[in-house]
């Protein structure tokens, strides 16, 4: 192990040494999911009373794969939307226009300040109230909180995206006869979109993430499909919840995965200096010196 | 005008909008300095020499991260609380106020570690190699030398979680914290559906007032504080 440079390459004691370390902390590992596993036996969590509904072929059938469709709908619609809804206002904000600029920004800023869950919340009775007709309320509340908190977060996106190219392109396209808005949509915006679509993969992991937020309004995602399972007896919310935060925990690891793979593909590609993540202080050091490879990226919280 | 204005009047002198945004202060405080103190622990973990170390703390990270905050708010109230009897306090409602913290700290950490561990990398390879020339193991290198410029370089990050956790912390609706912003703003409309968007616009400014002043002290902070280079 010569990544790292915090410590040097061990000799000979040191290795001896990191051999008892790493026995002891597998050790200790083991002790703290043995007390768990105890302390469940304790409080009888082990029988297969509790457990065996949750394989049982109607959990999945009847609770968990329309759950998991309701939250799959409703991400791909809020990711769609938040996209179209991040791109107009990231142009708004890099317009030539102050007052568009002004208003854009403004809009950004105030979605960006305000919690998922107050927005769903209120778009949910206010749509009661606007169209009380509506059938797919609870489902319009959740995706329409999303596009707006997650577009506002892809505008800030594309416009560091942009801040972040090369400054020739933009003067490329001037000289060229482009008016500023042409050069922004012809030139400008292609070449940041292409940079950003890692970064705008984590993002996908966010609006997966808060769709859950649907369970606190009612609207019968995955989350709330297991604990109305996990409600009914026998009362086993303990064993359906897990099972449905494995389910998001697989879906949401591939997803990082696939936005470090594209990065990486990205940046071979000599894109590396247009990558918006400006947080990204190893790919600006060049390699990650520290935690070695793909470290440095912060996961969007 | 004047029964629309004392209407309004008495909606906020029911539900007290400044004791609802105190509560998300009080979580976000304690679940803040929780997290702090477990994300630490994480990066250490993270790039320490000890592998299996290095492993638990990569689980957790990866795990943590990629679970949506409500599974862990639901969890702490059905799974923890219902199913396994277990209790933080014997009053009710601060046993339900301690769980919501808990789960925002625990879910909170992977974030934190992030953070610092992208403040390491901010750290030039040669402090790290100057502390290895005059001898110091790791833990001192860590402690003495890499760290404190670390935490000064991750002070943007940082400030992201923090913005993220003051807004998460309206989560703990979900574990049962029924006396924080967004379950106030929810029963004062359905009690009061004609000044439904007079009640939005009072909660929606203060959490302006909330969260922009954090943004930009953090900005100013990280500016400020950082090692010139």
């Amino acid at each position: 192990m010569s990544a790292s440079v915090l410590f040097d390459s061990p000799g000979p004691r040191a290795r001896a040494l990191m051999t008892v370390f790493n026995i002891i902390g597998a050790l200790a590992l083991l002790a703290v999911v043995g007390w768990v596993v105890y302390l469940l036996y304790l409080k009888g969590q082990w029988s297969w009373t509790l457990w065996g509904p949750v394989f049982a072929g109607d959990f999945w059938v009847y609770y968990v794969w329309p759950g998991l469709q309701n939250t799959l709908r409703s991400a791909a619609f809020a990711t769609v939307g938040a996209v179209v809804f991040g791109v107009i206002l990231g142009m708004g904000r890099l317009a030539h226009n102050r007052v568009v600029r002004w208003t854009s920004g403004a809009i950004v800023e105030f979605f960006r300040a305000m919690p998922v869950l107050l927005l769903m919340i209120f778009l949910n009775l206010l749509l009661a109230r606007m169209l009380p007709g509506l059938e797919d309320r609870l489902f319009m509340a959740v995706v329409v909180a999303l596009v707006l908190y997650n577009g506002s977060v892809i505008a800030e996106l594309v416009r560091s995206g942009v801040r972040n190219l090369p400054k020739g392109q933009g003067e490329a396209g001037l000289a060229v006869g482009l008016t500023p808005s042409q050069t922004l949509r012809s030139i400008q915006l292609p070449q940041a979109l292409v940079a950003m679509l890692p970064a705008l993969l984590s993002q996908l992991v966010v609006v997966l993430k808060d769709s859950a937020l649907g369970q606190i309004i009612g609207y019968s995602e995955l989350l709330r499909s297991a604990q109305i399972f996990g409600n009914a007896p026998p009362i086993n919310n303990l064993q359906a919840l897990l099972v449905a935060a494995v389910l998001f925990i697989v879906i949401n690891w591939l997803l990082t995965v696939l936005a470090q793979r594209l990065s990486r593909r990205l940046s071979s590609r000599g894109r590396a200096a247009v990558a918006p993540t400006a947080i990204d202080a190893g790919a600006v050091a060049g390699a990650a010196p520290f935690t070695g490879g793909a470290g440095g990226r912060v996961g969007r919280v | 005008m004047g029964d629309y204005l004392s209407g309004l009047w008495t909606v906020f002198e029911e539900y007290d909008v400044l004791a609802a945004f105190w509560v998300n202060i009080q979580l976000t405080f304690w679940a803040g300095l929780l997290a702090l103190a477990l994300g630490t622990v994480l990066a250490i973990m993270r790039i320490s020499p000890i592998a299996s170390l290095r492993f638990v703390g990569t689980a957790y990270v990866n795990i943590l991260r990629n679970t949506p905050l409500t599974i862990i708010m639901t969890f702490m109230i059905l799974a923890l609380v219902f199913q396994l009897a277990l209790q933080l306090s014997s009053n009710l409602s601060d046993s339900y106020f301690r769980f919501a913290v808990l789960g925002l700290a625990v879910y909170h950490a992977s974030f934190v570690c992030e953070a610092i561990r992208s403040g390491v990398n901010t750290v030039p390879l040669g402090q790290a190699e100057a502390a290895r020339a005059i001898g110091l193991p790791f833990m001192d290198s860590a402690r003495l030398i890499i760290l404190p410029q670390a935490f000064r370089g991750a002070i943007a990050p940082l400030g992201s979680v923090l913005i993220a956790l003051m807004k998460n912390s309206t989560v703990a609706a979900a574990a049962s914290v029924t006396t924080e912003t967004a379950s106030t703003m929810k029963v004062a409309i359905e009690f009061n559906p004609d000044y439904l968007m007079e009640i939005f616009g009072v909660f929606a400014i203060g959490w302006v007032i909330l969260v922009i002043p954090v943004g930009l002290l953090t900005t100013w902070l990280s500016e400020r504080l950082a090692v010139k280079r």
